[in-house]
């Protein structure tokens, strides 16, 4: 392997996987710096357990390489590639005490009696249940559960631990709780790590690099905010978020900023980062959090740079926040998510919205714009 | 209240008169007939003595069938649970599209009469059977070896039929076991000896328990295959029962006999449902 890669724990070349006819996973390259938490976030059947699968050693690529440590594990079985497993379902041994399940894995790497008591006590700490060796799974609560799963899964020091929806099976508030912790651990101990989610809070919170699939093929990966500021795609910028999508053509480049025209006439400011053209066929997008919306005898005469009028057309109240649909003069729909700040806007009720250019991100279009 | 409280049992009371008419009254008949006196000339008097049950401990004789009845269904157990672990498992592990039906074929001998099935042992191993045949044919031998009439003989018949059973139970416990588990220990540095011996044989053993309960008490209340296959010395209590009752008319004696054998097998279930639980047995047959 090269040596400006020497870092990367896990990397993927070229991953193709069929199941029959189906084409799960489409040529997957993929590369997981030491120490790094990736979350691999796309909808259902989209491939990522697949892809997790492979790396553990219970899928066979049906072609591409797999490199763990740079070392390549295609033909290495499961046991001999040092990984620790979390699953949705907990999987703890339901016949073992909570001291042989978290000691299963020391026992089969030739650890001393005494070192695995020892090793077995400080995971138990690190998951904040130093108490329970004696108990049995089932005699645990989910959530405690899980963090024994995890004290099980690091108490190997594995090259790369890999979870497959580790939270998807506890209730809302624990669900936020172990994220915490599984992200304060990870830190913690720096070990490298794959999350499997199709949560994007979940991505979005934990990630030092977020791989958007989508039917098996990889759309956009990057750190949190790039992926969502800036999608390169429109699958991406769906998928992370309510967004607007609406095709036009850019006019211009003004003091930095990009004239985008609609179909329908409308005018944005968009200060998207990338090189675009006179001309060029583009499709607006922005997130529905994004905008502004103020009564409009109550709107501030400051504007962000693309400000509008309109009236709701319809609206559902989600307790700290509304979602809009507004009817911009000029024939344009629109989507807003707003925090209720004192009391919510009535079906009817005129309104301004106001969004800045830096939230107008753009996409390459391939709709056909009238000739104008 | 009141109303809610009986329900539940005038609902049942179709199966629950079922059972006490064909089941709980036979039996009562059967430990009243075997406290009855039985006269030399033959005929039966109303009684209560425990003659019958000293004359059934008296000598060795009829304990010695009892313990011989043990012994066969011990070994039948094992039997079975060496072989029917191996296909039991090989069914689970199976990703055939004919699994389902290699299943099925575990219970394709039960739609054939019992007794036809024990009889044709007769065929296959008899002195001018089958294997006789084939055997003089190809020269091995030049007599025909007397494969009928011994231990073997009973406990094949008895495995062909009580094979089933035992495959049946440890499937259903072998599908029960989540699949994650095999996945975690395999991950955590077990190789696939290691993995099944660490999860899925002891995860299995409820399967394994209630098998070989069943096939014990199936095994120890029998008569067709050692009555048709066995020799003389293979009776085993059912037989002597049935010899009793049957031929002698003795109905007092084959009744004591019978609560014998009723305490023994009644005494191995309940501690099995006291520690195990009986439950288990029904899962296989309900299927999953
Ligand atoms: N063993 C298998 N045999 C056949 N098809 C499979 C198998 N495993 C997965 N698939 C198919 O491959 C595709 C990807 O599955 P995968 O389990 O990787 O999705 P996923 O992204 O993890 O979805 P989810 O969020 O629902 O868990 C799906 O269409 C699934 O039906
Ligand atoms: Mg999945």
């Amino acid at each position: 392997m090269e040596s400006s890669q020497k870092n990367m724990v896990v990397q993927l070349r070229g991953i193709v996987k069929n199941f029959g006819k189906l084409e799960a996973v489409k040529k997957i390259d993929l590369d997981v710096e030491q120490g790094s938490l990736v979350t691999l976030l796309g909808p259902s059947g989209c491939g990522k357990t697949t892809i997790l699968r492979m790396i553990a050693g219970l899928e066979h690529p049906t072609a591409g390489d797999i490199y763990i440590k740079g070392r390549l594990v295609n033909d290495i079985p499961i046991h001999r590639r040092n990984l620790g497993m979390i699953f949705q379902n907990y999987a703890l041994f339901p016949h073992k005490s909570i001291f042989d399940n978290v000691a299963f894995g020391l026992k089969y790497r030739n650890v001393s009696k005494t070192d695995i008591k020892e090793k077995v006590r400080k995971a138990l700490e690190m998951v904040r249940l130093p108490d329970v060796g004696d108990r049995y799974p089932s005699q645990l609560s989910g959530g405690q559960q899980q963090r024994i799963a995890l004290a099980r899964a690091i108490v190997i020091e594995p090259d790369v631990l890999l979870m497959d929806e580790p939270l998807s099976a506890l209730d809302e508030n624990l669900r936020e709780d172990m994220r915490r912790e599984i992200d304060n651990l990870q830190q913690m101990l720096g070990v490298t790590t794959i999350f499997v989610t199709h949560d994007q809070r979940e991505a979005l919170s934990m990630s030092d690099k977020i791989v958007v699939l989508n039917d098996g093929v990889l759309q956009q990966e990057g750190p949190p905010e790039d992926v969502y500021n800036i999608p390169t795609n429109r699958f991406v910028a769906d998928f992370l978020g309510s967004s607007n999508f609406y095709p036009g053509r850019v006019m211009a480049k003004e003091n930095g900023l990009y004239r985008i025209r609609l179909e329908t006439g409308h005018e944005f400011l968009s200060n998207h980062p990338f090189n675009w053209n006179q001309g060029d066929k583009i499709e607006l997008v922005i997130r529905a959090q994004k905008f502004y919306v103020y009564a409009e005898n109550n709107a501030p005469d400051e504007t962000l740079g693309n400000s509008f009028k309109g009236v709701i057309k319809d609206r559902s109240y989600m307790g700290g926040e509304v979602s809009y649909f507004i009817d911009l003069e000029g024939g344009l729909s629109i989507h807003v998510i707003s925090i209720v700040n004192i009391r919510a806007l009535k079906i009817g009720d005129r309104v301004a919205v106001d969004v800045s250019p830096r939230h107008c991100g753009l996409l390459p279009g391939q709709h056909s714009i009238a000739a104008s | 209240m009141k109303k809610q409280n009986w329900q539940p049992w005038a609902l049942l009371s179709p199966s629950l008169s079922a059972i006490l008419l064909l089941l709980v009254i036979p039996v009562l008949f059967i430990i009243v007939y075997s406290f009855w006196l039985r006269a030399p000339t033959g005929a039966v008097i109303p009684a209560f003595q425990l003659g019958n049950y000293a004359r059934f401990f008296e000598d060795l004789f009829y304990p010695s069938i009892l313990f011989r009845t043990i012994r066969v269904s011990l070994i039948c157990v094992f039997l079975c649970l060496i072989m029917g672990y191996i296909p039991a498992y090989f069914f689970h592990r199976s990703t055939s599209r004919f699994r389902q039906a290699l299943i099925l074929l575990v219970l394709l001998p039960f739609w054939i009469s019992f007794i036809i099935r024990t009889m044709s042992w007769i065929n296959i191993l008899g002195t001018t059977g089958f294997l006789n045949h084939l055997l003089l044919k190809i020269g091995i031998i030049s007599q025909p070896l007397s494969l009928l009439y011994n231990e073997a003989a009973v406990l094949m018949g008895l495995i062909q039929f009580l094979l089933p059973f035992m495959i049946l139970n440890i499937f259903v416990s072998l599908e029960g076991i989540d699949k994650n588990l095999l996945e975690a220990a395999r991950s955590m540095g077990c190789n696939e000896w290691q993995a099944f011996r660490e999860v899925t044989l002891p995860l299995s053993l409820p399967g394994v328990s209630a098998g070989c309960l069943l096939v014990f008490v199936l095994t120890a209340g029998t008569y067709l295959p050692p009555m048709i296959l066995g020799g003389p010395g293979n009776e085993m209590i059912a037989n002597l029962i049935f010899n009793r009752v049957i031929g002698t008319l003795d109905w007092p004696f084959g009744s004591a006999i019978s609560v014998i054998l009723l305490l023994l097998l009644g005494t191995i279930v309940w501690t099995y449902n006291r520690y195990l639980g009986i439950s288990q047995i029904f899962k296989a047959f309900k299927g999953n």
